[in-house]
């Protein structure tokens, strides 16, 4: 109630006001005080740089669209066109029957495995991400048959894994459609032994099925070797007949070992499995049919959602004030560009309104209060270097919003942390230290956007991928290193330099400047974002103007079946 | 001017009367009057007599079957007796039952309504006998004129020109065939009693004529228990006009202007109007004093119908039949004249005389009505059963006169005639109301069972009708027009365009449609995932409608259009329907709730409605949208029920389809007679079965020449719409 009133006062200062029933509770704002956490429009767009940012994102995200087009379909029309024949859908397609109808999907790291290998892998030959079956939100693992025949390569191993790991954190159910051919064998060494490997798959299933979380496998087609024990390890599973086969082993091998001559369908079809040996639970005429279980099977799971705090109905908040896809034209190509975190805040979240904390101390780093559907938020951004105070502000507000069990939003832009005598001298490394401490330690749901920079320590004290995000995009536009290119070369050739002289070879200022742009070149490449979200650094790349809709739908995953837990931090170096 | 415009007032109201006429203090007040009628009927006119004994202060009583318990009819009523099981003979059409029924509830009078026991002399006579008033004509003419040689005796002596013809008592067949030949073809054979059309048939030559007799004398002795037959001179172009009269217990007898009911299907009449068009006022005048004379030759009283055949070519117009009933199409005429027919008929029956003389008697405007029916029009308009998931008629005015006696959610059965309703329609002058005819027909909606909407409003929309060409064989004559060649490649695919953007409008509703209620169920924690339009990382999302579209004026099965559906920002839907034939369209769409969407395309928005219910495996949508209605359906691809799992055979339509050479029951009905035996060599087109649904014969041929095969069914069972009756197979051996 309280909170509600709260609410209502805090309206927008201009006229552009969102629903009716705020219109009609205008009198309740008496003073112009009251209304001032609305972020002002701060946008020039008829500069020089609006113009200039606006082309250059739009050429970025026909880039990332013509990519996206590219593995939308799968393996290419003759693989596509085999799998149609056999009377079997697309993975997103069958994840498309499966949630409930005209509702959202969020699909994660599209680009997977992009430029990775020899081939192209297609979204790493694997469709992640999770979406509402029945009102509950469950996470989809399906292979792309289209694909290397749905084997598991390296990526694919480690698509599927991060996928169980944001499930096993937001605690969604997971639907496993199966398709796949097992692990690609000629890169065995890569996928078998190591611990974030094939089997971490089945691990996760019998951690995550003692912890509740419903594991759900729907065969519809081959699933064999290790496969195999995906179904094998479901609660329970549903198989197509004469397209879903599970076996330890295929025909041929049997036929090498044993010399039995079996067909598929009598060594691990549909009927075998659901009648003689057990291994799945529910026969399925057809793939709709087993899309139809699947659904049902939803229908009936014990997680209701709201296992944690109590959820109101949110379809009651505003939109921002100003046209999200304007993030469009705010953040520069060129890094070294600053712009105004909170023009991207100001985008973000309802109606605009932003109740900055600390907003005079520390400035470098923004951080504030804030609404995105309704869930309430807190925000990190970044508006420069990071400072002691800046670090310091950080931890401070991390402890309010863990306190409080707030989830946090990272928006990173960032070079790093101030360097040089005056800053060491006022112990930098012992404030980025505690900001550091701060994030790790923290119990509540983090998301990261990477909507600028995200180089060196910065990255770690804004919450980069070592810091477990629940989830974390990228911009187009965004670049991750350790340090700048330029840096980089600069450090690297007074070493090279310095090693040069210890053995007398002399270094010509032609040669110092090819070393030099040689390793601009490989931070260049290293550092885009489509190299990152090729090797999962991230969930993936999205376009600024949806940077709203994708972190409502992630707050929504992150808090509705999850427990608020209470923070206990490590010894802060004061 | 004034004296118009206070017509045109007048009728504002929704049945006008004028009560000046009456005079009251001519009856003893004490006795005699109506204060309770009982309704032998069911339906709309049972509904209609009703609202004009309310408006009396006259309560009212109805009678209902099992099958009705809950219709309307029996809503409306002060008061309901049951009167038996479904079929017509148990209830409707037992007298005894209905006169226990007046007696038990204390009902003064009965009013039969048309159908029934309306044209019954022995019902009417038996009320007389019970001391219960008939509202109708008295018994010994509804006695002469129901037997239609002693009714042609009595007008040719009164001066009422007849059709050439024999209506002799002697029946015999060869004698029969004698007077046909003497006649000349065509010839008409029909039953002397009942009406309707029941038992008629058309000859074109002699070898046709024992086959024909037979099934007229069969079909007249199931229907009105009496199987005498007369034959007529068949008129090739003719009309069906007929005239309205009007008599009270004093001898006086008006006409209240003609009514053309030409245009017909099945011999049934499906479109009517007052006045006739493209006759003229002296015509008009000679068919009323010949309507008003044959009246007066059976000393009439209470409304009646003096139909009359116009012999186009020739111009001449000899005596049909007189109907001794209130008819169904009696709303026209009430129409022109500014009068309420069933009042009338109050009282009349109450002794009171006519309030008006012949010269008083107005002509105002023009008067449409359409007879909507359950039925299936490409099938030869086969009567249909069905439940009437959505049912909403177009708005009434003073104009604009629904007469219904079903509401949705109710059942057309079997039992009864399918008439869902009538769509009465008035305007200042003929085209006035054909306009007014044609908008109220597109927005008359119906959907659960086929309808002859559409076809109703292809013939409205005819050129020929506009011109007032009306003649009995109008629909074969344009049937061209009005139903679509399947061999004409550029109507069907016209016809196919336009299916195809109502698909693509349908496909936009649903998923606005569907939206709303997935949102309204989701958990509250979870409404930004249910936003519209649906969000997709870097994508649109798309989904695929496979609409089957059932093409009401085609024999052929649901044919498939194929709608891709895009979400695009801010709500909006890209539609394909495939094939570059059809564009894209961009569609908008507001739903204003319930059924009722606005659509919007390139800046132009159409009030659309939208009608969806689940039957057999099938979901099916209805879209009306401008002046089109389209209907498709859709498989449940994601419906569990009744999938066993044990079974590795789902059952799918295809298995239950029959075999090549079977043959179904068109239509719900019971077996009147089985002609041939299990296991028989037949030719091709030999009658093999007879069915009776609603109150026609349906006579089941052979398909092809060969063997009869599993024909199990027998007289008197009743079998339900697509059960397999038999099998033609093509050698003996392979009967079973």
């Amino acid at each position: 109630m309280l909170r509600n009133l709260a609410r209502k006062i805090q309206l927008p200062a201009s006229g552009r006001s969102i629903s009716r029933r705020r219109r009609q509770n205008l009198p309740l704002c008496p003073s112009r005080y009251l209304c001032s956490s609305v972020l002002p429009d701060t946008l020039d767009r008829t500069s020089d740089s609006y113009a200039r940012n606006s082309e250059a994102m739009e050429g970025l995200i026909s880039q990332l669209h013509s990519h996206i087009l590219q593995v939308m379909n799968g393996g290419g029309s003759d693989a596509v066109k085999r799998n149609t024949s056999r009377n079997k859908l697309l993975p997103r397609d069958r994840i498309d029957s499966l949630i409930d109808p005209g509702s959202s999907f969020l699909e994660l790291s599209q680009l997977a495995g992009h430029e990775l290998y020899d081939d192209p892998l297609p979204s790493g030959g694997i469709i992640t991400g999770f979406g509402p079956v029945h009102g509950k939100l469950c996470m989809f693992v399906a292979n792309d048959p289209t694909v290397k025949g749905g084997t598991y390569f390296p990526i694919t191993v480690k698509k599927h894994l991060r996928a169980q790991e944001i499930a096993a954190k937001c605690r969604l159910p997971c639907m496993y459609l199966v398709d796949s051919g097992g692990a690609f064998l000629p890169k065995q060494a890569e996928i078998f032994p190591d611990k974030e490997n094939f089997g971490r798959i089945f691990y996760n299933q019998s951690l995550m099925s003692a912890d509740g979380i419903p594991q759900i496998a729907l065969v519809l087609g081959s699933c064999t070797a290790g496969g195999a024990y995906i179904p094998a390890m479901a609660d329970e599973s549903v198989m197509v007949k004469g397209n879903g086969t599970i076996f330890l082993a295929g025909p041929p091998l049997v036929k090498a070992a044993t010399g039995e001559e079996v067909s598929a369908e009598d060594l691990g079809g549909a009927s075998l499995h659901c009648r003689t040996s057990g291994v799945s639970d529910y026969f399925a005429q057809d793939e709709q049919h087993a899309l139809a279980i699947g659904r049902n099977i939803a229908k009936n799971l014990h997680m209701a959602g709201n296992m944690g705090t109590q959820h109101q109905r949110i379809s009651d908040f505003k939109e921002p004030l100003y046209d999200e896809a304007e993030l469009r034209a705010i953040a520069p190509t060129d890094l070294k560009q600053s712009f105004d975190i909170r023009s991207v805040i100001s985008r973000i979240v309802d109606g605009s309104e932003f109740d900055e904390f600390k907003k005079l101390y520390g400035a470098t780093l923004v951080t504030g209060f804030a609404r995105i559907f309704g869930q309430p938020v807190g925000i990190i951004g970044n508006n420069g270097i990071l400072f002691n105070e800046s670090a310091v502000k950080g931890a401070h507000f991390i402890e309010l919003c863990t306190q409080r069990n707030i989830p946090l939003i990272f928006l990173q832009n960032i070079t790093g942390f101030m360097v040089g005598s005056k800053s060491e001298a006022n112990g930098i490394a012992k404030s980025g230290a505690k900001m550091v401490m701060a994030v790790s330690c923290a119990k509540v749901p983090k998301i990261t956007v990477v909507v600028g920079g995200s180089f060196g320590a910065g990255n770690y004290a804004m919450c980069g991928r070592a810091y477990s995000p629940d989830f974390m995009f990228f911009w187009p536009n965004a670049r991750i290193s350790v340090m700048g290119g330029p840096q980089a070369a600069g450090v690297l050739a007074q070493i090279e330099g310095a090693s040069r002289k210890k053995t007398g070879t002399p270094w010509s200022k032609e040669e110092e400047e090819k070393f030099k742009a040689g390793v601009v070149e490989a931070y260049d490449r290293e550092g885009s974002a489509y190299y990152s979200t090729a090797r999962l650094w991230d969930d993936g790349i999205i376009d600024p103007a949806d940077t709203r809709k994708v972190l409502g739908l992630c707050l929504a995953a992150a808090t509705t079946n999850r427990m608020p837990e209470s923070t206990k931090y490590g010894v802060f170096r004061m | 001017m004034s004296s118009l415009a206070s017509l045109l007032r007048r009728r504002a109201r929704p049945i006008p009367l004028r009560l000046r006429g009456f005079s009251s203090n001519s009856i003893d007040r004490a006795s005699g009057r109506i204060e309770k009628l009982l309704i032998a009927n069911r339906g709309e006119i049972a509904c209609r007599i009703m609202r004009t004994a309310k408006r009396l202060g006259i309560r009212t009583v109805a009678v209902y079957s099992d099958a009705d318990e809950r219709s309307l009819h029996v809503k409306l009523a002060d008061e309901a007796v049951r009167i038996g099981p479904p079929p017509a003979r148990l209830s409707y059409l037992s007298a005894a039952s209905i006169i226990e029924a007046a007696s038990r509830t204390g009902a003064q009078a009965i009013h039969p309504g048309y159908g029934f026991l309306s044209e019954s002399s022995e019902f009417a006579q038996l009320c007389q006998d019970e001391g219960i008033t008939f509202v109708g004509p008295p018994a010994s003419a509804i006695r002469d004129m129901g037997d239609k040689s002693a009714s042609k005796r009595i007008m040719g002596a009164a001066g009422v020109p007849l059709v050439p013809g024999y209506h002799g008592y002697e029946q015999d067949i060869d004698l029969m065939k004698l007077e046909a030949d003497k006649i000349g073809y065509p010839i008409l054979i029909k039953p002397t009693h009942g009406g309707g059309g029941k038992g008629m048939r058309i000859v074109q030559s002699p070898e046709d004529f024992v086959d024909s007799f037979i099934g007229a004398q069969r079909e007249a002795a199931a229907s009105f228990g009496i199987n005498t037959i007369l034959l007529e001179k068949y008129i090739t172009k003719p009309r069906h006009i007929e005239v309205q009269i009007f008599g009270d217990k004093y001898g006086n007898i008006v006409h209240l202007n003609e009514r053309d009911c030409s245009v017909q299907r099945r011999h049934q009449k499906i479109i009517e109007e007052a006045p006739a068009p493209n006759i003229s006022g002296d015509f008009r005048s000679h068919l009323g004093q010949a309507a008003v004379s044959a009246a007066k030759a059976v000393n009439y009283h209470s409304a009646g119908t003096v139909e009359f055949i116009v012999d186009t070519l020739s111009g001449e117009f000899y005596f049909m039949e007189m109907n001794t009933r209130l008819q169904v199409e009696h709303p026209v005429t009430e129409m022109i004249v500014g009068q309420d027919l069933v009042a009338w008929q109050i009282r009349v029956a109450n002794g009171e005389p006519l309030p008006f003389s012949q010269s008083e008697v107005p002509l105002l405007g023009h008067a449409f009505e359409a007879r909507i029916y359950a039925e299936n029009v490409p099938k030869g308009f086969l009567p249909a059963t069905g439940i009437l998931h959505h049912y909403h008629p177009v708005q009434a005015s003073s104009e604009v006169r629904v007469e219904t006696g079903v509401e949705q959610g109710d059942t057309v059965s079997m039992h009864y005639d399918p008439m869902i309703a009538k769509l009465v329609v008035w305007g200042e002058d003929r085209t006035g109301a054909l306009i007014k005819m044609r908008d109220s027909l597109s927005k008359f909606q119906v959907a659960g069972l086929p309808t002859n909407i559409d076809f109703l409003s292809k013939l409205a929309n005819h050129g020929a009708f506009e011109k007032g060409e009306v003649e009995t064989h109008f629909i074969e004559l344009h049937k061209d027009d009005l139903f679509v060649d399947p061999d004409d490649e550029l109507s069907t695919q016209l016809v196919y365009k336009s299916a195809a953007r109502s698909a693509a409008i349908a496909a936009a509703c649903l998923c606005e449609k569907e939206h709303a209620s997935t949102s309204e169920s989701s958990p509250g924690s979870l409404s930004v995932w249910y936003a519209n339009p649906p969000f997709r990382v870097n994508h649109f999302a798309k989904r695929t409608m496979e609409l089957e579209w059932e093409d009401d004026t085609s024999k052929g099965g649901p044919k498939l259009v194929p709608v891709h559906v895009t979400h695009m920002p801010k709500g909006k839907y890209l539609i394909e329907t495939g094939g570059s034939s059809f564009p894209d369209l961009e569609l908008n769409i507001v739903h204003l709730g319930n059924h009722h969407f606005r659509v919007e395309h390139d800046g132009l928005s159409t009030n659309t409605s939208m009608a969806v219910y689940q039957k057999d495996q099938f979901e099916h949508i209805h879209i009306w949208h401008g002046s089109c209605h389209h209907h498709f359906r859709r498989r449940n691809k994601l419906d569990l029920v009744d999938i066993d799992e044990s079974n590795q055979h789902r059952p799918t339509t295809e298995a239950s389809s029959h075999p090549p050479g079977s043959v179904a029951a068109p239509m719900a009905g019971l077996v009147v007679k089985v002609l041939v035996k299990d296991g028989e060599k037949v030719p091709e087109g030999q009658p093999i079965i007879v069915l009776e649904a609603m109150k026609m014969e349906h006579v089941v041929k052979a398909t092809h020449a060969g063997y009869i095969s599993g024909l199990r069914v027998s007289a008197g069972q009743q079998v339900s719409d697509g059960t397999l009756l038999f099998t033609v197979k093509e050698n003996r051996g392979d009967v079973s």
